[in-house]
């Protein structure tokens, strides 16, 4: 288990996180000494132990159908770094 | 008399006596920021017009001879990644510089509706991601007890904030320790309820299965009485709890004889900091002496917390910060030819450091091959940990440790080494991953006049015992008292 420069490269494709060049090198570094540090749980059986995704005992919770209040829409448009009337714009996504 | 250095107690006393007016203790207030903002840099924003608009409604209302509740005019700082209606929220990012939520925050509409009074937004590690408050995009906060020493973090602008007498409240968020860490740091009480006791309805999400909302306060009957005022069910977060909140300051009325209080053998080590654990050490002789009885317990699987913590907390906030693609709210790289450059310039600007880091850690974990590597065997050592403490209160009716480590580090003594600040966090990390409760008071200070920090852990929704035990102790011992040379 290493994480060089073309690992970092996948995972920023991934997470949409742009690095420079010369930052690559000392991500995967960083990266490596994290990884490292957990490995330490991979020597702790696990073996038939159930997964914790969250810890309260609260399963699917439902809410009636009604109708309640909505965000102002002026509002939430003023925080959109481009748009054009209600609609957000970006840049053209087919050719 | 300075006003800003009375008790909120006292402020409600006098306000109710008409010996001051809301608008004095607000302008006050304003007046100790801005003589020590230069130094602490607390606040990212400061809102003084909309206060003393507040102020004066309170002074109309004691003036029609109406009695205030307890916390009713009560200034109060919010950390920056609350929302706040019209206010701007940033989560101390540069990707949310211009934000203005168009909605509160539930604790926000909850400290609205008791009256409290909102005076800032305080400062934090960039979307709550640090333990010193040096990864805030606008500028570090410095500790007011010695500013060349960081305030702890994430929370540490509000825990500096209360610290500096710039505010007699403040709420912060604890993901990993964030509120108990930084409180340590800066001589504070601060308290990290059980998951699910105040809403997280928007908080913006760190760890979903982690965050929590609490207050930071200069006495535990504070704690007490801003825990009861933001605690209880919201349908708006689907994680709250549906149980009811019981009355807390009756628990402050009782004393701890009898109370088994258990000692985890493996939070004393022998490399530990001297001084913290004879301040530890002093603390469990004073419990002890106020009818407390004592035995050591084991947390057997502690020392994989931090581990599979940088896991989980890491994985949970690459999905939730995948929301930052400059579409609807925050910046937007301008440079961009097609819209993948545009998502990745926009968050590889935006973000900093740190909040890259774990974006990458996150999403390594979570990526095909590793996932039940990283990801689910974190989460099944996540029940290992929260089996222990399930164990341990069978025993004993609350957990007593350090809060860190040791006393406020310098700024940019762990900044260079990631897991170095990582390892900070090793005392209060369990507690999130158990969803419990935890509260942080000072136990003294070191021989450099740095407060030490006293963490009490209780059963789920079992607030009311460790304010009770905190309260006891700090009542005895007077360690709040003692105040910075800011």
């Amino acid at each position: 288990m290493s994480v060089d420069k073309e690992v970092i490269k996948k995972i920023a494709r991934l997470a949409n996180l742009y690095y420079k060049e010369d930052e690559l090198d000392t991500s995967a570094r960083e990266l490596n000494q994290i990884l490292t540090y957990v490995e330490k749980l991979s020597k702790l059986d696990t073996g038939g132990i159930n997964p914790t995704f969250q810890v309260s005992p609260i399963e699917n919770i439902y809410r009636d159908d009604i109708v309640g209040k909505s965000l102002d829409l002026e509002h939430v448009m003023s925080n959109a770094p481009e748009k054009e009337g209600k609609f957000f714009t970006v840049p053209k996504i087919i050719d | 008399m300075n006003i800003h250095s009375l008790s909120v107690k006292e402020l409600n006393n006098k306000l109710n006596k008409k010996e001051i007016s809301c608008k004095e203790i607000v302008e006050s207030f304003l007046s100790r920021i801005e003589k020590v903002e230069p130094k602490v840099k607390a606040f990212l924003y400061t809102n003084g017009d909309r206060a003393r608009k507040k102020a004066e409604e309170v002074d109309k209302k004691i003036s029609s001879g109406a009695k205030l509740k307890p916390l009713e005019g009560i200034p109060i700082a919010i950390k920056d990644n609350m929302c706040t209606e019209g206010m701007p929220t940033t989560c101390a990012s540069k990707i949310l510089s211009d934000f203005k939520p168009p909605y509160s925050a539930d604790v926000i509409n909850r400290i609205e509706a008791t009256g409290m009074i909102i005076i800032g937004k305080t400062n934090m590690d960039e979307f709550a991601m640090g333990s010193s408050t040096e990864n805030s995009a606008y500028g570090a906060t410095r500790n007011p007890w010695d500013p060349e020493r960081a305030p702890g973090g994430s929370s540490g602008g509000s825990a500096a904030a209360v610290a500096a007498d710039e505010a007699p409240l403040a709420l912060g968020s604890d993901t990993g320790g964030s509120i108990r860490q930084p409180a340590s740091f800066c001589g504070v009480v601060g308290l990290k309820p059980t998951y699910g006791r105040v809403s997280r309805y928007g908080l913006i999400a760190f760890a979903s299965s982690l965050d929590q909302i609490g207050p930071i306060t200069r006495e535990v009957y504070d704690s007490a009485l801003l825990f009861q005022a933001i605690a209880g069910h919201d349908p708006k977060d689907s994680t709250s709890a549906g149980l009811s909140v019981p009355e807390i300051t009756d628990f402050l009325k009782k004393d701890i004889k009898g109370l088994r209080l258990g000692i985890p053998r493996e939070y004393f080590n022998p490399e530990m900091d001297s001084e913290v654990k004879n301040k530890i050490s002093e603390a469990i002789k004073k419990l002890t002496d106020l009818g407390a009885v004592v035995k050591e317990i084991s947390l057997p699987h502690t020392e994989y917390a931090v581990s599979v913590y940088y896991i989980i907390a890491t994985a949970e906030a690459s999905a939730n910060l995948a929301r930052y693609d400059g579409v609807r709210y925050g910046s937007r790289a301008n440079k961009a030819e097609n819209l993948f450059q545009m998502y990745s310039l926009t968050r590889g600007e935006g973000f900093g450091t740190e909040v890259k880091r774990r974006i990458m850690l996150g999403t390594y974990a979570l990526s095909a091959g590793y996932y039940d590597a990283y990801y689910l065997k974190a989460q099944k050592v996540r029940t290992l940990i929260k089996n222990d403490f399930d164990e341990a209160f069978k025993a004993c009716d609350a957990i007593i440790t350090p809060t860190a480590p040791t006393p406020a580090f310098k700024l940019g003594e762990k900044s260079t080494n990631p897991l170095e600040m990582y390892l900070s966090d090793i005392f209060t990390i369990s507690v999130n991953l158990a969803g419990i409760p935890g509260i942080s008071i000072p136990c003294g200070f070191s021989k450099g006049n740095l407060p030490i920090g006293l963490q009490i852990l209780g059963r789920p929704f079992d607030e009311g015992t460790i304010l009770q035990i905190a309260y006891n102790f700090e009542q005895a011992t007077g360690y709040h008292l003692r105040k910075t040379n800011i």
